[in-house]
């Protein structure tokens, strides 16, 4: 058997230099040309601060809604989840049930009563009714630690993907690579501000989903357009994991804590998205908290009809490329849906679906790196350093500063990441920011009792907690893989293991803790709060009065 | 140029934080403290907290059962390679498109002028 698996794998990899790295280059090239005419064109108007932040909060919902499915859609959860269906079947599905259930807290309780509270970031409006330094401080750390893991995780993928895509295999092209990734990023947001890194994700979004939708399309066609023959082409291709495909456990099923493991992922899916801060900055770009709701159903439904493609791509992948030629692939997961293009189009279809993949890279770091420079300028530097006595100019200066220095960050960060294992950077963003940023938002826009030393606790309780979690996780030591005995941690030494919490995402615990000391913090303390800040919070939220108008030009 | 270029203060003139002015009770407190702003807040509530639960525990059901219950989501329907496990994940889909279909009619609908009167009372007495 292992005999026949070598084999199998020699062959598949003799294979996998396939479709033509010049032509995924042109693509992405013309990717790239198109979008900076686009950015230089919207960068005129841009001297504000609500024009740098905001787009000038004058995107139609719609195309705030196309922009938010652009930021959210993360090459992860195009080649990510399309791969996990491909090996694992139905458990890389409830992956993407948890990615789009989520939007619902986001429609529900969080889009409009954000959009009509606050102005540029997630820190306005935790601070509006509390000590504004102590929130503001603590809401734009956690922040700025979201954004960091998350823009870590893009950076450190994209390296991988070039591999993959490009046929770049040296780890000095890949650093080429990366640095390249970055300084489009800095260039981006530097000359485009909120409106050009909207146009940056809008037009990623409709290149992506047109993209899956016609993979879709082609191999359904092949299957007559019935699921279960498609389903029964993925159970009973060679080397697949079989009947396991078509029901949950493959992957996360193992063993007792490995089904602890995804249930503590599952709560931080649906809890973290609403709490991420680039997502929440999105709603700050249209003129009206009905727009925001209009964007939010736009998102929803592109995300739900995206992840519905995922899954025919996945388990097509599954049933047409085949199990052992994915996992033989330099990308090994992350090759499935490139493969299946190449299978299914040829050198076109894989050169759009490469090109596409680093398009969606582009645009998420872009909004990344917005946010988290939007965070320092605007709440850090401007709001606390500086007390508010700055003017316009001079915090947009500031902003544009950051954005350098968060590109030169990630650019060094990507490349010592690369080549790690720090696939888990995603979840502990989602966990952080399910933990420290969504139970403070809730109380905050909800319970007339929360406090400034509620805020504090949770906050900081969440992201400390997560940090700690994480550090004595199996991600970070002591994780082994049984079959080859190779190290899945972040510290390779397989012979060091401080581990001690066994779940590789802390949610489970760490969420309802931060919602428990939100109210311990509150009820212990005998602040008396803002009567009248209070007051217009809570009519600002709900009615709109007062809240930041578009900008005219 | 703007209104919201100037400066860093909300519409009731104060600094955020600040205790804005000495002298008697915002605008925002007035509507706050009145019956149909009450009504308006109680309708949104009961709207927005039923929805979240409800999509909350058919999540948390769906994931629990996809976490333990992997026989019975393995069960094919009839000799289709479609699972009990699919079609409650492609239910998942068809709630989320279902509340946010609901909930927009009714923002659209029935809130939406409720607040907007609210607004004009506000905006109209600065």
């Amino acid at each position: 058997m292992s005999a026949l698996t070598t084999g199998l794998s020699t062959a598949a990899a003799a294979g996998t230099d396939i479709g033509n790295p010049w032509v995924n280059i042109a693509i992405f090239g013309a990717f790239v040309a198109v979008t900076l005419t686009v950015v230089l064109r919207a960068s005129k108007n841009n001297r504000t601060a609500a024009d740098f932040y905001a787009g000038g909060r004058a995107f139609t919902g719609r195309q705030n809604g196309v922009a938010i499915a652009g930021d959210y859609l993360s090459a992860a959860s195009f080649l990510g989840i399309a791969g996990a269906i491909a090996l694992y079947g139905y458990d890389g599905f409830l992956y993407s049930i948890g990615f789009l259930v989520a939007w619902l807290v986001a429609l529900l309780l969080v889009a409009e009563l954000l959009r009509n509270t606050g102005r540029f970031t997630m820190a306005d409006v935790l601070s509006f009714r509390l000590r504004e330094r102590p929130v503001r401080t603590a809401a734009a750390i956690s922040t700025l630690a979201v954004s960091f893991f998350y823009l870590l995780a893009q950076m450190a993928g994209a390296g991988g993907l070039v591999s993959l895509l490009l046929g770049i295999d040296s780890r000095a092209g890949q650093n080429v690579v990366i640095a390249v990734v970055g300084t489009l990023m800095i260039l981006y947001v530097l000359v485009g501000g909120m409106k050009g890194t909207t146009w940056v994700q809008i037009i990623k979004a409709c290149l992506l989903v047109t993209g899956a939708g016609i993979m879709t399309v082609w191999v359904l066609s092949r299957y007559g357009f019935n699921l279960s023959d498609l389903l029964g082409a993925a159970v009973a291709a060679p080397g697949s994991a079989g009947e396991a495909l078509i029901g949950p456990g493959a992957q996360y099923g193992a063993s007792e804590v490995s089904k602890l493991n995804f249930l503590s992922l599952s709560l931080a899916l649906v809890f973290g998205t609403a709490g991420l801060p680039h997502v929440l900055m999105r709603f700050y770009t249209v003129p009206s908290s009905k727009e925001a709701r209009r964007s939010v159903v736009w998102a929803i439904w592109i995300i739900g009809v995206f992840y519905l493609f995922t899954l025919v791509i996945g388990y097509g992948a599954g049933a047409i490329v085949g199990a052992e030629v994915i996992r033989a692939a330099p990308g090994g997961v992350n090759s499935a849906a490139p493969l299946l293009a190449f299978e299914l189009g040829g050198t076109i279809l894989l050169g759009i679906i490469a090109a596409v993949a680093f398009a969606t890279i582009l645009a998420v770091v872009a909004g990344l790196a917005i946010t988290a420079s939007a965070s320092f300028a605007h709440d850090i530097y401007a709001s606390v350093l500086k007390k508010g006595q700055v003017d316009p100019d001079g915090e947009v200066r500031v902003a544009r500063l950051t954005v350098v220095v968060i590109g030169a960050v990630a650019i060094v960060g990507g490349i010592f990441a690369q080549g790690q294992n720090v696939a888990f950077l995603v979840a502990l963003a989602f966990a952080v920011a399910a933990s420290a940023n969504l139970p403070t938002i809730i109380y905050s826009l909800f319970w007339k009792g929360f406090t400034t030393r509620g805020a504090m606790w949770s906050i900081y309780g969440g992201l400390i907690s997560c940090l700690v979690l994480i550090a004595f996780s199996p991600v970070v030591s002591g994780k082994v893989d049984p079959n080859t005995g190779a190290s899945l941690s972040v510290i390779r030494d397989t012979s060091v293991d401080f581990s001690w919490f066994p779940l590789e995402n802390p949610g489970l615990v760490t969420i309802p803790l931060a919602f428990f000391l939100g109210w311990l913090g509150s009820v212990l303390g005998k602040e008396r709060g803002n009567e009248k800040r209070a007051a217009e919070m809570e009519v600002r939220s709900l009615t709109g009065a007062g809240a930041e108008k578009a900008v005219q030009h | 140029m703007s209104t919201t270029d100037h400066g860093r203060s909300g519409p009731a003139g104060e600094p955020p934080g600040g205790s804005g002015p000495l002298d008697g009770r915002t605008p925002y407190q007035e509507v706050q403290d009145s019956p149909e702003f009450a009504a308006l807040r109680r309708r949104f509530r009961r709207v927005v907290f039923p929805l979240t639960a409800l999509f909350l525990f058919w999540y948390l059901l769906y994931v629990l059962l996809a976490d333990y219950a992997h026989g019975f989501m393995s069960t094919r329907l009839g000799d289709s390679n479609i699972t009990i496990g699919l079609l409650l994940g492609l239910s998942q889909f068809v709630m989320t498109f279902a509340i946010t279909t609901v909930y927009v009619r009714w923002a659209n609908k029935r809130f939406d002028p409720a607040a907007e009167e609210l607004r004009q009372r506000v905006e109209g007495v600065r």
